[in-house]
């Protein structure tokens, strides 16, 4: 267990990288706190993996520095570093039985029988894999190799941190629920570090203290889950997380007020006046559809998911999805949207731009 | 739906029916023809039985060809299974350095056998060959016309120069395909070189291993050419393999019944022992090795 400090770490898996484009991670100065469980969210091909292998010392960054507990650790091998991987594509030892792949971190450490045997036990009850574990791992289904991969994973106790990269991607809903309680569990018993790589974010924001979101190579925002809800800082978090994501719509910034095709949406703040690119951005979840006030859109279509009704509109040619209650009425006049000031922020070039005390 | 049902289908097999009468069929007839009859020249035939089979498994002479020959592919497999797949671990995994290798490796494998045989006889002469004249210079014993230790050490070191490169390009192709995940959990799990190699990297290339297997003892059991070259099947009939001795009874003293009778026992043997070879591989990467 151990606090894991990342300083001006950067990664390129080219030899000479020219520009920063050909980073697939970007200059990261953070630090994971020792016993906290977060979840690393993004697109495919943001850099998660590249991420994880950096801290398990299976890569070495072509910049930068690691520290465990304070300790540089940056080019000591993975096996001096203590760390548990499960890896996105789910490795067992074919001509292995289950139960001796589940040992073989144990053994290969020198760990006695006795205790592996238990740990074995341990582990293969927390998988469900108890009924298996005298059967080759050959020619087993995908989502029972998964679950050996993970539980290899949990075996070793004494492990500085845990590191998940997609650990549950193709076993069936139910067990995926199963296996996350299990993980919450692992971690509130052992309190280790954990970073779990995700792409589905009710598995993050339900797994982690904290959700890491990265996009392109960088860590755009670090925060709970209710900040990242509240205040995405960058337009990427907004569109990635909820369902369905944040508005963003272009518009010019004057004072507190945000003027968008002539309209002009209130805000709850002054800001100073802004360069580049400016939007503003909004949660379907504070839009509202009225009959006479706010902005004039054209309603498209509207789904009802269960809980609650999405409006699909349009705004001169941008898209804007508002969430209306179950029970809200919606009719065919009501052609406007009005914005809950206290939520609408406001972004220069993608990243969210503070407001000043109007 | 209805299938139509048309025979003169059967007259598309026809070409492939013939072309197989032609090139293997009827030649081995032939020599089945041959093994079951005496001759006393002047292409005069009659009907000998099962008297050239009887003869030839009651001749020492052909066991003891089939002694040496079981000793040759069992040694050089000793040799270059084990050998290639440690020249593929030690290989560039990837990049110019690899594809060198790749190539320099396929050389062997292109040269013609008598080639190769004349190589390695010039190679090994005491007079003019570099090996011979070294090791003669250098005090070492070596004559592989006259000793038969020599002889046979000659033909091994040959046939491995000739045919590693096989098995290393298969092994090798084998540990390409492992992803890189197997090796980053390995680390991850804190696996000795030895349990990578153990439990990721030979599993992974036993399919290929078996074909490189099967393939190098087929070849090896019907060599000709090369020791021919070299040895001429001596000294005496010290490196006198299955083969050689076949062409020695058929061409030689021009004993056609036995010597067909013999091939086609020849061809049972490497037909069963491949058989063998192959069940007993299919059954081992079943459980898993
Ligand atoms: N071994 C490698 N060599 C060269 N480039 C690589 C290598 N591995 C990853 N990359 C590149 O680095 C970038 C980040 O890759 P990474 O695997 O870290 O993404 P990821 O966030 O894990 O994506 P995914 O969700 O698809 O797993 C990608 O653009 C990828 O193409
Ligand atoms: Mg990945």
């Amino acid at each position: 267990m151990a606090k894991i400090t990342l300083d001006n770490l950067a990664h390129s898996y080219l030899p000479n990288p020219a520009s920063e484009d050909d980073f697939a991670l970007k200059e990261l100065n953070h630090d994971w706190d020792d016993g906290a469980a977060y979840a690393l969210l993004g697109s495919s091909g943001c850099g998660k993996s590249t991420l994880l292998n950096i801290i398990s010392g299976l890569l070495h960054p072509s910049q930068g520095r690691i520290l465990f507990d304070g300790k540089d650790v940056t080019h000591a091998p993975t096996a001096a570093r203590n760390i548990a991987q499960v890896f996105q594509f789910p490795v067992v030892y074919d001509t292995m039985t289950v139960h001796d792949n589940l040992a073989f971190p144990l053994r290969n450490r020198g760990r006695d029988e006795a205790y592996v045997a238990e740990r074995v036990q341990e582990i293969a009850r927390m998988i469900g894999m108890e009924d298996m574990l005298k059967k080759k791992a050959r020619g087993l289904t995908a989502d029972a190799k998964q679950k050996i991969s993970l539980g290899r994973g949990m075996v070793r106790k004494d492990v500085n941190a845990l590191l998940f990269d997609e650990p549950l991607t193709v076993i069936d809903p139910h067990m995926k629920w199963e296996l996350r309680t299990q993980l919450k569990k692992l971690h509130h018993d052992f309190g280790h570090t954990m970073i779990y790589v995700t792409h589905d974010q009710t598995e993050a924001l339900t797994f982690a203290d904290k959700v890491v979101v990265m996009y392109d190579g960088r860590v755009v925002q670090i925060g709970t889950p209710e900040e990242l809800f509240e205040r995405p800082e960058h337009t990427f978090v907004g569109y990635f997380i909820g369902s369905p994501g944040m508005n963003v719509i272009p518009a010019r910034i004057d004072g507190n007020k945000a003027y968008v095709n002539g309209s002009y949406v209130q805000l709850a703040q002054g800001y100073k006046p802004l360069d580049g690119k400016v939007e503003i951005g909004v949660r379907p979840e504070f839009a509202r559809l009225s009959q006479s006030e706010g902005l004039p859109v054209k309603v498209r279509r509207i789904e009802d998911v269960g809980r609650h009704k999405i409006v699909r509109a349009e705004f001169f040619g941008t898209d804007i999805n508002i969430i209306a209650g179950e029970d809200d009425h919606v009719s065919a006049d009501m052609n406007r949207v009005t914005f809950d000031a206290a939520h609408v922020n406001v972004y220069a070039n993608d990243w969210r731009v503070p407001g000043e005390a109007a | 739906m209805e299938k139509t049902v048309n025979q003169k289908a059967w007259f598309l097999v026809l070409p492939v029916l013939l072309l197989v009468a032609f090139s293997a069929v009827i030649p081995l007839m032939t020599v089945v023809n041959y093994s079951v009859q005496d001759t006393f020249g002047n292409n005069q035939f009659f009907w000998a039985g099962l008297e050239w089979f009887k003869e030839m498994l009651e001749s020492d002479r052909m066991w003891d060809a089939l002694g040496r020959q079981l000793m040759f592919s069992g040694i050089i497999l000793a040799i270059e299974i084990p050998l290639g797949i440690f020249v593929a671990l030690n290989m560039p995994k990837s990049g110019f350095w690899s594809s060198f290798c790749l190539v320099l490796m396929s050389l062997p494998l292109l040269i013609p056998w008598n080639v190769v045989g004349t190589i390695w006889q010039i190679f090994g002469r005491v007079d003019i060959g570099l090996l011979g004249y070294t090791l003669d210079a250098l005090g070492i014993n070596y004559n592989y016309t006259q000793d038969i230790l020599a002889a046979w050490i000659t033909i091994i070191v040959m046939d491995v120069w000739h045919w590693t490169s096989l098995v290393a390009l298969l092994a090798f192709a084998g540990l390409k395909s492992i992803p890189d995940a197997y090796y980053q959990a390995a680390k991850i799990d804190q696996a000795s070189r030895w349990k990578v190699f153990r439990f990721i990297e030979l599993p992974k290339m036993m399919g290929v291993l078996m074909i490189a297997i099967l393939l190098r003892f087929m070849d090896s059991f019907m060599i000709y050419t090369e020791p021919f070259v070299v040895t001429g099947g001596g000294p005496g009939n010290a490196t006198t393999l299955l083969s050689i001795d076949l062409v020695k009874m058929a061409l030689g003293q021009f004993d056609l019944g036995p010597a067909a009778a013999f091939s086609l026992m020849y061809f049972l043997v490497i037909l069963l022992v491949s058989w063998v070879f192959y069940t007993v591989m299919t059954n081992l990467d079943k459980k898993g090795m």
